[in-house]
């Protein structure tokens, strides 16, 4: 007959810091960092849109850096810091939410987290371009440019001296 | 009948790229304005962006309940023999249901009753249902479904239509045709013995997956109905909750009341989700009737990508007649479309793509003849432009070589033919919009700047040792709603609640996909009855509580369902007893309340039923007369460079005018426009279903490539107006026109920049390699 | 599947060496693709180099560039001297994936992966890394253009870890690398080529068109030789003995061979842009 499923001796404890706030969790060795936040702590921001590292919807930011999170194993998160799109407050996202950068939404976690990445680090326009650092993030609804325009919107708002020419 | 244009001052309607960005409107003292409401943000927009909106797979598995798979045929053809489970495991603690366990009828209801739930003596497709799993543990599934073989007895399968089949290949009737249509206008052979010029061409397109970024994905649950016996309630990423409900009805055998569908938010459709998700319900409910328990089942990417339905690949000829100023004299078109295993949608896109397939111009004799073909592959459904983007490639790739071999600029030869008011169509509905389609082409072409980088070009490409670039046209049009009679047969209702508390709810089947149809819904109520948006309520799209408005696909939400609302907003202040004051909605929402305190326990609704416009005449036996109430109209231009190393195009600009009506939302329109268009490049150059026995053997998102941001310029967008009565303030239907111009416009502009004769669709580098050096 | 995270690179060799089937995992941007549905992976041990620190810096001298085993695309992205010194390993980082994979994704992995379509591999064999293996306390250095001898295998013994990437830096008077993908970005190599020019000669390395990135000899001795090269075609006689281009899902053997030729010839011939 159908059994609940026992956690398997297998089992360990995960300590991390997930938005600021000390985390303690039982997870599987073969969890994901993205099966952690999703079924574990039931922080459902972070989408799975593939498993295969291409879409980005699963972007976090994995000790300030952005990651895919379906292929980050969880025991490799073990005191580090996580933040995800829950952290984002209605005011970090508000030109994002002006321009169009978002549509149905699927991908919109992904991409307001490598915004917020990008917005918080100017100066990786010296060396990059705003639509290169956004190529991993597919949009199927957008088209890109609300995306992009927005992005561009947060920069200037950061008041930050005029943009590098490389910013497209 | 239509209306004529409106007398604004030239540019006030018609902004390029609408505002940077619209401020949150703050003033609401006063009426909403218009432009106010075009300026209106997303209402769930920033759930999205924090990452609070849930979907399906955020929904938790309840208490209880368990997780769903499927086992797939891995034949594109045979007979079912037997069905084996393996050893090592433990079978007992699986619910296990196949077409035995199907209560009412095998069957998946549609236009045909021939795609079954779940195969039971043959199977037509590799990947077609046979078994259906369900554990606590998604791990102990994928062991199990490995464990799973069903023995096949292979037969003979289509994979080629464009071959006759042979008597052993035959599935349906006796030319494995599920559709033929047939459209006639005046006497070709007339128009053929008068050419100066005869031009024929063959074009093809690929099937396309939609890549929505959700996967589809469906909760079935059982719960307390009142007296009779349970209520299966199924929610789910769907676009049309009320297709899932027919179906499930069927397949179940339960009456309307014991099924229940609710759409969750969704993430992404573009007709993936139109007819396909009735399949994951049924699946869903069929075990969770066996198990008692609640079932999730949610396709995992790659599976997603391999098992459902495609845009239709499509092979078309054209022959035409022109006199000696290109003018054309007949059009000869012929149509034939993979329809895959069932019948699906077929016969719709197919009628689509005849309708279309002359394209936006004047011709006085016409026939086009189209079929739906049977193959063993995945059934091909519904997607985004439906036929249309098939039918505009063939047509202004045609078009263009048209021109060339007549030695006539390929602009001219457009202007020479098309469609002006008072001209008939392929079907010979008489065009009396006033739209300027004139002007709309004189836009686009100034817009991409086509005289001064047609020069440019010539220039540079004698210069440039590794790159060509070449600037191209495409010129359509697209028809909203349903065809001809479509919409009378939906006969499509809308409610509008007054609320006791003085706000109002908006009652309507039509789903949110990221198109903006809550927004919208919620600006066409507001403005109709002089409310603050906040004080509407879009309700969620539950069987239970909305009426049948309809599907949400054809482009039709805004259109007809928008207009429904104002009719059914219209309704309610008249069981009010108040005339609309146009301003004052606190006055409105007073009444409403008065009204409940006069009326404890009753509901004051409005309600409108569709009515069609008068003097729509459309004979479906003949496929003549007014197909559409409205078309839109467009002309796109796209400037490409090759990279002469790799052969790889890429598109550097483009540009996109359109006249849709009546923009509603700036933002939520521009973003239709460049989202189609973005997705229609990816058509044009990169998507590409590599298929080995009938099966797609690129299932995976690194190897089926959509557009990145990197990969895609800024997308111009401009609109015209020109309001059509009988849509919501005007409005005609946007969604899927996007999708027709891209393909056409950047072979053209490949043919352009390379002297070469594209023909097929998608244009990857290995097929301009192929072009450029035979 | 059996999880061992060591505290420290001795206590890795050692773990390393009690089992002959563990797999040492670094980021995890290969081993971790689809992997729900990958029931074999599952059943597998892996080692869990992430906390090995020591093994993520990188450190460029007047003589060398060394990749620690953990370096990753982003660290050699983001560092200017290194870019400067090795522009084309910031080129191919650049192109490997997107971002969310650069910043995991290490150079000794995609190694390690040995896939004949790597991005990073071509460009460090063109600069004649040499990989630094590590048994026990055996340490033994590999040129990495000798390191692959056939489809997916390598001259690593199982109880070896890769330590290190070492360079040489050099005078180069030409340094290309070109990719052909199918999008800009988010792109598995159709095909791609690195070249180099120094004092110590010239050295042209292929991936995606054999069952390994490898260099290509009839390509570097046409090219040392100072034979005139007027068109792509001049090129494909020793193309034809360097590389074996198939038919695959991405692409076809024809393409490969054709824009091969092509990509090389335009390179060798046009001024570098920016």
């Amino acid at each position: 007959m159908l059994q609940p499923s026992q956690p398997p001796a297998d089992h360990f404890e995960l300590r991390f810091i997930l938005n600021g706030e000390a985390i303690c969790v039982r997870v599987a060795p073969q969890d994901r960092l993205l099966d952690v936040l999703r079924e574990h702590l039931h922080q459902t921001g972070t989408k799975e849109g593939c498993g295969e590292g291409e879409c980005g919807a699963c972007t976090v930011e994995l000790d300030g850096l952005p990651a895919n999170s379906c292929l980050v194993p969880a025991y490799q998160v073990r005191g580090r810091h996580v933040t995800t799109v829950e952290s984002l407050s209605q005011e970090a996202v508000s030109n994002l939410h002006a321009s169009g950068a978002t549509q149905c939404g699927a991908c919109t976690p992904g991409v307001a987290m490598m915004a917020r990445w990008i917005v918080r680090h100017p100066r990786l326009l010296e060396r990059h371009r705003v639509r290169a650092l956004m190529a991993g993030n597919l949009c199927r609804c957008t088209g890109y440019d609300g995306i992009v325009e927005g992005i561009e919107a947060d920069l200037e708002a950061t008041g930050a001296a005029a943009l590098p020419v490389a910013r497209r | 009948m239509f209306a004529t244009r409106i007398n604004d001052p030239p540019g006030a309607t018609t902004r390029a790229a609408g505002p940077r960005f619209a401020p949150i409107v703050a003033d609401w003292d006063n009426a909403p304005d218009e432009d106010a409401m075009k300026a209106m943000k997303r209402r769930e927009g920033l759930a999205k962006l924090t990452g609070r909106e849930r979907y399906l797979d955020d929904l938790p598995l309840p208490v209880g309940g368990l997780w769903a798979a499927t086992v797939r045929s891995r034949e594109a053809r045979g007979m079912l023999r037997a069905v084996r489970f393996g050893e090592g495991v433990a079978w007992d603690d699986f619910v296990i249901v196949d077409h035995r366990d199907i209560p009412g009828q095998n069957v998946v209801v549609l236009i045909e009753d021939d795609q079954p739930v779940l195969a039971s003596s043959e199977v037509r497709h590799v990947h077609e249902p046979v078994l259906l799993l369900a554990h606590p543990s998604r791990a102990a599934l994928r062991h199990a479904v490995r464990a799973v073989s069903i023995e096949i007895e292979p037969q003979v399968p289509v994979l080629d239509v464009t071959t006759q089949p042979r008597p052993e290949q035959l599935q349906y009737n006796d030319d494995n045709v599920f559709k033929h249509l047939s459209v006639n206008k005046g006497d070709i052979s007339q128009g053929f013995e008068s050419a100066v010029h005869v031009i024929e061409g063959a074009y093809a397109t690929g099937a396309q997956e939609h890549v929505y970024l959700e996967t589809q994905g469906m909760l079935a649950t059982l719960e307390a109905g009142d007296g009779e016996g349970d209520v299966v309630v199924v929610r789910g990423s769907m676009q049309c909750p009320y297709y899932v409900h027919r179906a499930l009805m069927t397949a179940l055998d339960r009456p309307a009341h014991r099924v229940r569908v609710i759409q969750t938010p969704t993430g992404g459709c573009f007709g993936g989700k139109e007819e396909f998700p009735s399949m994951l319900a049924i699946h869903a409910a069929l075990l969770a009737l066996k198990a008692q328990r609640a079932v999730k089942l949610v396709y995992e990417r790659s599976e997603d990508l391999a098992v459902s339905t495609k845009r239709h690949a499509a092979w078309i000829h054209h022959r035409t007649a022109l006199d000696a100023t290109g003018r054309l004299l007949a059009q000869d078109i012929e149509i034939a479309m993979d329809a895959g295993a069932y019948v699906t949608l077929s016969p719709v896109v197919l009628s689509r793509a005849v309708i279309h397939a002359a394209g936006p111009y004047r011709c006085p004799n016409v026939r086009i003849r189209g079929r739906s073909m049977l193959s063993n592959r995945v059934p091909s459904g519904a997607f985004r432009g439906f036929g249309a983007p098939q039918a505009h490639f063939a047509s202004e790739r045609h078009m263009d070589r048209v021109a060339a071999a007549l030695g006539l600029d390929p602009v001219t030869l457009r202007q020479r033919n098309l469609l002006r008011d008072g001209d008939c169509t392929a079907t010979g509905q008489r065009i009396t919009d006033g739209s300027d389609r004139q002007g709309l082409l004189r836009r686009a072409l100034e817009m991409a700047d086509w005289e001064h980088k047609r020069e440019q070009h010539r220039v540079w490409n004698a210069s440039e040792r590794w790159h060509r670039r070449g600037i191209g046209l495409a010129v359509f049009h697209h028809g909203a709603g349903f065809t001809g009679s479509g919409e009378v047969d939906l006969a499509s209702e809308v409610h509008v609640a007054g609320l006791e508390d003085g706000r109002v709810e908006v009652l309507a089947a039509a789903t949110e996909m990221g198109q903006g149809t809550i927004t919208v819904l919620t600006q066409l109520a507001a403005a109709r009855l002089g409310l603050d948006p906040e004080q509407v309520l879009v309700a969620e799209p539950d069987t239970a509580r909305v009426p049948d408005s309809g599907p949400t696909v054809a482009s039709r939400t805004a259109m007809i369902v928008g207009r429904l609302v104002e009719r059914a907003a219209d309704d309610l202040l008249a069981r009010l007893g108040s005339r609309p004051q146009p301003g004052d909605g606190q006055a409105l929402s007073r009444a409403i309340v008065a009204w409940h305190r006069a009326h404890p326990g009753r509901t004051l609704l409005g309600r409108a039923r569709y009515q069609p416009p008068a003097g729509i005449v459309w004979d479906d036996q003949r496929y003549r007369g007014d197909a559409y109430g409205a078309y839109a109209w467009a002309a796109y231009v796209a400037e490409v460079e090759v990279d002469l190393t790799t052969y790889a195009a890429r598109v550097i600009d483009f540009v996109a005018v359109q006249e849709v009506g009546k923009v509603l939302n700036e933002v939520l329109a521009r973003g239709q426009i460049q989202g189609g268009v973005v997705q229609g490049i990816g058509w044009a150059l990169s998507e590409e279903i590599v298929s080995r026995n009938g099966a797609m053997v690129n299932a995976q998102l690194t190897n089926y490539i959509i557009p990145t941001c990197d990969d895609t310029p800024r997308i111009r967008v401009a609109f015209e107006e020109n309001p059509y009565p009988h849509g919501a303030q005007g409005s005609k239907g946007i969604g899927e026109l996007p999708m027709d111009g891209p393909g056409p416009a950047i072979a053209n502009a490949i043919a352009a920049a390379l002297d070469v004769d594209p023909r097929v669709l998608p244009l990857r580098p290995e097929r301009i390699m192929a072009l450029v050096e035979p | 599947m059996k999880l061992l995270a060591p505290k420290s690179l001795e206590e890795a060799l050692a773990m390393l060496a009690a089992d002959a089937e563990i797999v040492p995992i670094a980021g995890g941007t290969d081993l971790l693709v689809d992997w729900p549905s990958n029931l074999d992976a599952h059943t597998r041990t892996y080692l869990d180099l992430s906390a090995l620190e020591p093994l993520r810096a990188h450190r460029l001298n007047d003589h060398s560039l060394v990749l620690g085993a953990l370096s990753s695309y982003w660290q050699v992205i983001e560092d200017a001297a290194v870019t400067a010194a090795f522009p084309l390993l910031a080129s191919a980082a650049r192109q490997v994936g997107a971002v969310q994979i650069q910043t995991r994704g290490t150079w000794a992995g995609n190694v390690a992966n040995a896939s004949p379509a790597a991005d990073g591999v071509p460009v460090l064999m063109a600069y004649d890394a040499r990989v630094e293996l590590v048994y026990k306390n055996e340490t033994e250095t590999v040129p990495l253009a000798a390191f692959y001898t056939g489809y997916k295998q390598m001259r690593r013994t199982s109880g070896q870890l890769i330590r290190a990437l070492h360079l040489p830096r050099r005078r180069y008077k030409l340094e290309r690398f070109v990719k052909v993908g199918a999008r800009r970005a988010q792109a598995i190599a159709k095909l791609g080529v690195a070249i180099t020019c120094s004092g110590a000669g010239w050295r042209v390395v292929a991936s995606s068109v054999a069952p390994t990135v490898c260099r290509c000899p009839a390509l570097e001795r046409l090219l040392a030789s100072g034979a005139p090269i007027r068109c792509p075609e001049d090129l494909l006689p020793a193309i034809d003995r360097d590389t074996a281009p198939i038919d695959d899902l991405r692409s076809t053997a024809d393409y490969r061979r054709r824009v091969l030729a092509r990509v090389l010839f335009a390179t060798l011939t046009e001024e570098p842009t920016a």
